[in-house]
This record gives C-alpha cells, sequence and structure tokens, in this order.
C-alpha cells in the first residue's frame, strides 16, 4: 500500500477511533455509576428537602408533562405547515420560500434566546395581559407567571423546524402514484392528503415527533426563566403551576445541592434516567426513520 | 394503525386533566423564590408545613435574592427569600405600585470564608480579605502560605451572598475579573474542597470538606463563625435572612410566613446549620 | 429534494377545499410570525437602552467608570455604577466557541473521511447511528460531564491553575458539535458520486489523492454547510458553559484561563433583574446579538455554499 493511501487510513482511522472511544469512555463512566446509583426508589418517590436522598418523581412527572404539552400544542402546527409546504405551495412561490427561510432561522437561534422570548413573550406579555382581562382583582399573578404551560409553549416554538423539516421530507416521499390512485377514484386533494399521503408518511412525522420530543425534554435554557422550580414537594396538577424538570434536576443537583458529595448519587440516577430517556427516543426515531426509507423503496 | 390514533388522544387526556379556569388562588398555591442561602431550609420548612397545611403547595427555586425581588416586583413569586435586606430602589418600586411590602427576618446566617482543608492559614483580616478578593492579593507567599497563585471563587451576581460580601468586604473595590463566578454556593464549596489553591465564600451551614478560615478582628482577636460570635454580632460577617412578601397578600401566603417565625420553623433552622432569628443585634 | 411534480387538480374545487389550503397557509405562516415575535420581543426589551440613555454599557470602547484611574472593559452589572462592558462576554464566547471548533472539526471530518471514504458499507450503517445518537445527548448531561470528568482530567493532566476554565468547556462543547458536524460533512462525502472516484481511480491516481483532490472538493460545500452549522450550534450553546467555564469575564485569551460567553451571562443573570431595569435591557440585548449573530451566520453560510455550489457546477441553479 502506498504511504499516501497508509497516512489517510491511519489519520483518519485515529480520528474515528479518538471519536468513538471519548463518547464509549464518558457515556460508559456515567452509566456505570448512574446504574450503581438508580434504584426502583428514586423513580417513584419524591424527593428530600435538601435533594440528597429520595428520587426524582417530580422531575419525571413534570418533565413528560411538559413535553406532552409541547407536542399537543406544536407538532399539529408543524404537520399542518409541512402539508402546506409539501402538498399546497406553489413551485418558486415566495411565501413558502420566506416559510422556510424561517423555519431555518429559527432551526438557529440559541435556545437562551427562546428563553427570553418565552419570558418576555409568554409569562409577560401574554400571561400579564389574560390576569389584566380575567383577574383583577386576584391578590397575586394566575397567568402571568413562570408556570409549567409556558414553557412547554416556548419549548413547542423551539421544536417546530425539527417537526416540520421530517414531516415535509416523509410527505414527499411518498410516491406520486398513490396520489393519482386516490385522484383517479374521485377523491378531493383533502380525502387524498387525510387519507393516503399522511397514512402513508406515518412513519417519518413520527420520528420528527419524537426527535422534537427528544430534543424538547433536553432543553433547559428555554424553561429557566420559564417556569422551572427548583423543588416541589408535589406534582403539578394545574398548567399554571411550575414544575421540577430532569435537566434542570441535574444542574441543581450538580451546582446547589447543599451537600454535593452526598448528593452524587442522586445527580449520577437523575444523569442516567436523562441520558436513557433521550437515547430510546432518539434510537427510536433512527429505527423508524430507517423504516420509513425501506418502507418508500419497495 | 390505531396506535397513531391514540397517541392524540392520550395527550389531549393529559392536557385536559389540568384544571383550567380556576378561581384565582383556588390552586392554594404559594409560590418561594430567591436566595440560595435559604433555598434548603426553605424547601425543609415547605415540607414541614406540608404536614400542617396539607391543602397548601409550597413551591420553592433558588436563583438568588436579585432574582427572588426581581421576582416580586414582577408579581411572579408570593414570598421572596433574601440574604441581604431590600435596597431602597427596589422597595420604592414594589411600594410605588400601592402594595405595601412586609419585611421578616426569619434567620441568622453566618458568612464563612472557605479554604482548602490543607492550607496552613490560620485566620484573616478583612483588610487583607478585600485585597484578596480584588485582585491586589495574588499570591498566598504574600499571606505567609505556599508559592502559588490565590484561585478565587465568588458567586454570581445575582446571589444575596455576593452583594453582602461585596458591601462588607470589598466595599468599593469592584471583584477581581479573575474570580470564577459558580452558580451556586454548593459549587464554591465543591471547588475550593478540590482545590489547594483555592479560597470561596459562603453561608456556614454549607461548608463541608472545607476549611472555614476565621477572622483576625481589628483588635487582634480571632473570631470564627460559631454559635456565639454570631448571635452576639462579634463575627463582622453576621447577616439576618429575610422573606419578603406584598402586604394585601393571599391567606395561604400570610399563614406560611407565620409559620416562619413560629418555633418549629425555627428549630429546623438551627437543625440546618444556621442560627436561630432573635432580635436584631 | 424531489423534484417530481404533484399532481394538481385543474378543476374547480370545492369551497371546503378552498378553506382548507387558506387554513393550511395561515398555519404555516406561524413559523414567519415566530420568529418575528421572537425578535419584537427581544428587541423591544432591549432597545429602550438607546433612547432613554444608558450609563456603563460599554459595547466596543473601554469605558472610564469611577475608581478606576484608566478606561477598562469590565463586566460587573452589581455595583455602583454597573458596570456593563460587553468585550470580555465577546472575548469569552469566541475562545470557547473558537477552542470548540479547533477540536472538533479535525477530529470530526477526518472521522467522517474514514466512515464515508474507507469503512465497509455494513460497518458504516452501524456506526453512523452511534455517532448520531451523541447529538441527541442534553446539554446539560455534557455540562455535568465536563464537570465531574473532564475538569479534573485537564487539570491533573495540564496542572491549569484554574480547575473550570474555557478548555474544559470547549472540549465538552466539542462533544456537543461534533456529531453535528460529523452528520451533515459525513452525507455530503457519501453523496460525491461514485462515477468521480471510479474515474479518478480509474486514471491511476491513489485513493488519498482521490479523497483530497476529487471526493473532497465535490463535497466542499456540504462539508462548510457542516461546519456553519457546527460553529451555530457551539455559540449558542448555554448549560455547557454555564457549568464548566468558570464564568469569569477576563480579557486573557489563554485556553485555561476562565471564560463568561454571551449565553452563560444571560443565563445566569436574567432572573436576578427586575423588569425594565438596565441590567434587563443590557441582558435582552445580549440576546438580541445573538439573535443577530446566528442570523448573519445562517446568511453568510448559505452564500458561501452557493457559490461554491455553482462553481463546482454550473447547472445547478438550487444551493439546498
Amino acid at each position: 500500500m502506498n504511504i499516501g493511501d497508509r497516512g489517510l487510513r491511519l489519520l483518519s482511522g485515529l480520528a474515528l477511533f479518538v471519536v468513538l472511544a471519548a463518547i464509549l469512555a464518558i457515556f460508559g463512566l456515567v452509566v456505570v455509576e448512574g446504574a450503581g446509583a438508580l434504584s426502583w426508589r428514586m423513580l417513584v418517590e419524591a424527593p428530600s428537602s435538601d435533594l440528597a436522598t429520595g428520587g426524582v418523581m417530580p422531575a419525571i412527572y413534570g418533565t413528560a408533562a411538559c413535553t406532552l404539552l409541547m407536542t399537543v400544542a406544536g407538532v399539529p402546527v408543524g404537520v399542518a405547515t409541512a402539508v402546506y409546504l409539501a402538498e399546497y405551495a406553489p413551485r418558486r412561490s415566495r411565501f413558502a420560500t420566506a416559510v422556510r427561510a424561517a423555519v431555518r432561522i429559527l432551526a438557529g437561534v440559541p435556545s437562551i434566546v427562546f428563553g427570553l422570548f418565552g419570558l418576555g413573550f409568554f409569562v409577560l406579555f401574554v400571561g400579564k395581559s389574560i390576569d389584566g382581562l380575567f383577574y383583577r382583582d386576584a391578590a397575586s399573578p394566575v397567568f402571568g407567571r413562570p408556570a409549567l404551560l409556558w414553557s412547554s409553549l416556548t419549548l413547542a416554538v423551539l421544536t417546530l423546524p425539527v417537526v416540520i423539516v421530517t414531516t415535509e421530507e416523509a410527505i414527499r416521499r411518498v410516491p406520486r402514484e398513490l396520489r393519482e390512485a386516490s385522484y383517479a377514484l374521485g377523491a378531493t386533494q383533502l380525502t387524498t392528503i387525510g387519507r393516503v399521503v399522511l397514512p402513508h408518511a406515518r412513519a417519518g412525522i413520527l420520528t420528527g415527533v419524537v426527535l422534537a420530543v427528544s430534543r424538547g425534554a433536553g432543553e433547559v435554557a428555554p424553561i429557566l426563566f420559564t417556569g422551572v422550580a427548583n423543588y416541589l414537594p408535589r406534582i403539578p396538577t394545574d398548567v399554571r403551576d411550575g414544575f421540577m424538570h430532569l435537566g434542570y434536576h441535574v444542574y441543581v443537583l450538580a451546582t446547589q445541592a447543599p451537600d454535593v458529595d452526598r448528593a452524587r448519587a442522586m445527580v449520577f440516577g437523575t444523569v442516567l434516567v436523562l441520558l436513557v430517556l433521550t437515547f430510546v427516543l432518539d434510537a427510536a426515531a433512527l429505527l423508524l426513520r430507517a423504516r420509513a426509507h425501506r418502507g418508500t423503496r419497495s | 394503525m390505531n396506535g397513531w390514533h391514540l397517541l392524540p388522544a392520550a395527550l389531549l387526556v393529559l392536557a385536559c386533566s389540568g384544571r383550567y379556569g380556576g378561581a384565582p388562588g383556588a390552586g392554594a398555591r404559594i409560590t418561594v423564590r430567591g436566595s440560595d442561602t435559604l433555598v434548603v431550609l426553605m424547601q425543609r420548612w415547605a415540607e414541614a408545613s406540608t404536614t400542617s397545611q396539607p391543602d397548601v403547595v409550597v413551591e420553592v427555586s433558588g436563583g438568588g435574592t436579585g432574582t427572588g425581588i426581581a421576582a416580586l416586583m414582577n408579581g411572579t413569586t408570593d414570598l421572596a427569600m433574601a440574604s441581604r435586606p431590600i435596597a431602597r430602589e427596589e422597595r420604592a418600586r414594589i411600594e410605588g405600585s400601592g402594595a405595601k411590602l412586609v419585611e421578616i427576618p426569619v434567620a441568622l446566617d453566618a458568612v464563612a470564608i472557605y479554604i482548602h482543608e490543607s492550607n496552613p492559614l490560620s485566620a484573616l483580616t478583612l483588610d487583607a480579605l478585600r485585597g484578596v478578593f480584588a485582585g491586589k492579593i495574588r499570591r498566598w507567599s504574600e499571606l505567609g502560605g505556599a508559592d502559588r497563585p490565590i484561585v478565587l471563587y465568588s458567586r454570581e451576581s445575582s446571589s444575596g451572598t455576593y452583594a453582602f460580601f461585596k458591601e462588607h468586604v470589598l466595599q468599593k473595590c469592584d471583584f477581581a475579573p479573575e474570580a470564577q463566578s459558580l452558580p451556586g454556593t454548593a459549587a464554591v464549596v465543591q471547588a475550593v474542597a478540590r482545590d489547594p489553591a483555592a479560597i470561596g465564600y459562603g453561608g456556614i451551614a454549607r461548608a463541608r470538606g472545607v476549611k472555614v478560615l476565621p477572622l483576625r478582628l481589628a483588635d487582634g482577636s480571632v473570631v470564627a463563625p460559631d454559635h456565639e460570635a454570631a448571635t452576639t454580632g462579634r463575627y463582622p460577617l453576621t447577616r439576618p435572612l429575610f422573606v419578603y412578601l406584598r402586604a394585601p397578600a393571599n391567606p395561604e401566603a400570610e399563614g406560611f410566613a407565620r409559620f416562619l417565625v413560629g418555633p418549629e420553623a425555627q428549630a429546623l433552622a438551627e437543625e440546618a446549620g444556621f442560627f436561630a432569628w432573635r432580635s436584631p443585634p | 429534494m424531489s423534484t417530481s411534480r404533484k399532481p394538481r387538480r385543474r378543476f374547480r374545487r370545492s369551497l371546503g377545499e378552498r378553506i382548507a389550503e387558506r387554513a393550511l397557509a395561515l398555519v404555516a405562516a406561524s413559523a414567519i410570525g415566530a420568529i418575528t415575535l421572537i425578535l419584537v420581543f427581544v428587541v423591544r426589551e432591549a432597545l429602550p437602552l438607546f433612547w432613554d440613555g444608558h450609563e456603563g454599557l460599554a459595547l466596543a470602547a473601554p469605558h472610564r467608570y469611577p475608581n478606576y484611574d484608566h478606561p477598562v472593559y469590565v463586566w460587573q452589572p452589581v455595583g455602583y455604577p454597573p458596570k456593563y462592558g460587553v468585550v470580555p462576554l465577546f472575548v469569552g464566547t469566541l475562545k470557547i466557541t473558537g477552542l470548540a471548533m479547533a477540536i472538533s472539526t479535525p477530529l470530526s471530518l477526518l472521522a467522517a473521511i474514514y466512515v464515508a471514504e474507507l469503512m465497509r458499507p455494513r460497518r458504516r450503517a452501524w456506526i453512523k447511528p452511534i455517532i448520531e445518537l451523541v447529538a441527541g445527548v442534553p446539554s446539560v448531561v455534557l455540562g455535568f460531564i465536563a464537570l465531574t470528568y473532564i475538569a479534573g482530567a485537564t487539570q491533573d493532566l495540564l496542572g491549569c491553575t484554574y480547575r473550570l476554565n474555557a478548555l474544559v468547556a470547549a472540549i465538552a462543547l466539542s462533544l456537543a458539535v461534533l456529531p453535528v458536524i460529523f452528520t451533515v460533512a459525513e452525507d455530503a462525502l457519501h453523496g460525491v458520486p461514485l462515477a468521480l472516484r471510479e474515474a479518478s481511480l480509474a486514471l491511476g491516481a491513489r485513493r488519498y489523492q482521490t479523497v483530497t483532490r476529487v471526493v473532497l472538493p465535490a463535497a466542499l460545500p456540504g462539508i462548510l454547510a457542516a461546519l456553519v452549522l457546527g460553529f451555530g450550534r457551539a455559540i449558542g450553546e448555554t448549560m455547557i458553559v454555564l457549568m464548566a467555564s468558570g464564568n469569569a469575564a477576563v480579557l486573557d485569551p489563554s485556553p485555561t484561563s476562565s471564560a463568561r460567553t454571551l449565553t452563560a451571562t444571560i443565563a445566569a443573570e436574567l432572573g436576578e433583574s427586575p423588569r425594565g431595569s438596565e441590567h434587563w435591557r443590557v441582558l435582552f440585548l445580549l440576546g438580541m446579538i445573538l439573535l443577530l449573530i446566528t442570523w448573519a451566520l445562517d446568511a453568510v453560510g448559505r452564500i458561501v455554499v452557493r457559490r461554491l455550489a455553482r462553481r463546482l457546477d454550473p447547472s445547478t441553479d438550487e444551493g439546498a
């Protein structure tokens, strides 16, 4: 083998090895130490007041509730946008170009700026306006303060591009023949989309939803000022409540727990829960994507 | 196919399970926000009050005294925890909106100076401490220690401990720009515990795995932040911790505030490493 | 992008159909609405600084404050008077982002070359998803990893004075950026037509010559897009730098000194400032600056990529 070839193979192989080794080493360490700390109790109990013992159940619930509300709010908008872009927008339409540019820019906005936006728009503008209109005589603000609702909506805006891009791609991959067959049978465009295109693009759309959920579950910066709380002895029952969140809980445990050494087991356990959650979601998205691609090729 | 239809339905059920449109305050939810120094104790208090007032949920968040007071101003919290007295402008802003501000001292705290356990230094004057944190004294050898740079650990400016330290130790000086600002007292303690060249500061209740450096007073005597020195006011970096609320508050918040000054809550404060509040010295 | 024409019904459509199309267009406008609202609500809180006046804000030039004998760049938002020298924050942001790019660019590109060019397809099929999975790791987890493992390891290895420093944050940040650059760059390399490679090899070129002179230039637009994407992700990352950089607003360019970024400053300080105060507005101004940076990055990236694509293949008129 030639020296240049050997050099290329060696150098690039080494880089890949370093990347994989770093990934394996770091996540291996976290998983090993986290698995030792994880217990059934951690998953079903509320944390003790100093956060060092007990569990993270309220944080798991808060994360789940927040991402579910986010999905309810964001996915319909994202899917509808993608349907419009893929099925209705004329080629080279200026409006569609603008929407695509907006989606691309939205995807690049730093997450902390979403936090600023969530606080400035949802909490202080929308929330305060609702209070001013309907709860004029309340002693303390009802909607005009950080809450689960506002965090979820902020995250819905943040994950919108993921849903739109993946869904549009999935819809575009639906074979033309299927649509033609539907029209030939006399179906309208709306019926064709609802009965043929969307069901056929199901796996692809679901990929986008799962990716959005995984992204939303892991983001901390956008919820810092819009609703997350350090400590809640009970799970929130109202969308106007604050909530605990796994990612924020990791941050709090790692930097603000009263006794970091005693809380070490809790941090590792929480990190592992969060990591497993996002890994499972992302792996599911990868599998769904693979299935979606296979489905259209056959 | 059917699983696909189940998902939105499940989401909808969850979304609707929240109580929408209830009367204001019907949730009986109190939010407390502010000083990280108080956050742990407040969580204990919240827990203790839940056993006596099961209908009231107390929600505790940290972020620093500034955060709490800002939230009180913005009306986004019921109670603010503070590790410094409220500033005049802050008070004016709240009272300017027609509300009355109630100040409740809830415990006494001493700001301790943390150094690494292996550091041989036995005491420091307030002037030397100012020199260290303003970046004028840069090596431990200048204080009679080993010849290595001093690594400063400070807090984020939202922290009341930061403001207190700035006012009582640094006075007109600024912190040295090299001072690392960490997001919580725990992070400071953790950093100092692992760094032989470190010095940091924070509430006495949090000092674990670090050496607490006593102060040398002007008369030459050395005083450590213990119960006696704090309650008599001999330790110069002693401060009251407060809870603030707006005067026409909802009854749950008022009830909780009353609980804080009661004997049960005060005993918990002592247990957590603070000192029970007595009348101001 | 599919170029197949969708069949479109030309005859008259029912009212319901037309209403549906309008409604969908309206929903699609929400993306434009969202980006507009973000801009409006960030700018709305920041702009009054410029007409209401400000005390200690210093965007570019050093500022002379009382108690200082010469003009300085200082970020001390709590103090009398408050000092908002933004330059140390720019230095910190650039330092950490630059370091993270310096670490992740060579590693991810070389790894992408190996996976796309030298690896057997069956192995590629499972190596790629592994690296893609890392892209989904929440940044707060990477920040925690930096705090618990990377900080100690770099201090033991390099003997840095500061346990938390720009390098520690940059290493953790490259873990976040690496999979992004890798995935997009690998796609670009993999997308280079096989015919190009075969032609090059048939002409007697070595494998390394084919890779460096044929495949890499052909994939350049995609690779640049990958780098721009990675840079954008690095500059906007918050939790990693907040937890691992030490957050001292220094001007020191050394990688082992601390650094305070724009994002971490907003995250750490926004909660403390009352609405409408000068500090609050300065923090929204930082957010506005971040927004403009990412915007400019997107524009520059697209222009460069489009130009390159046109130069490489004049027949394509659309870059993306």
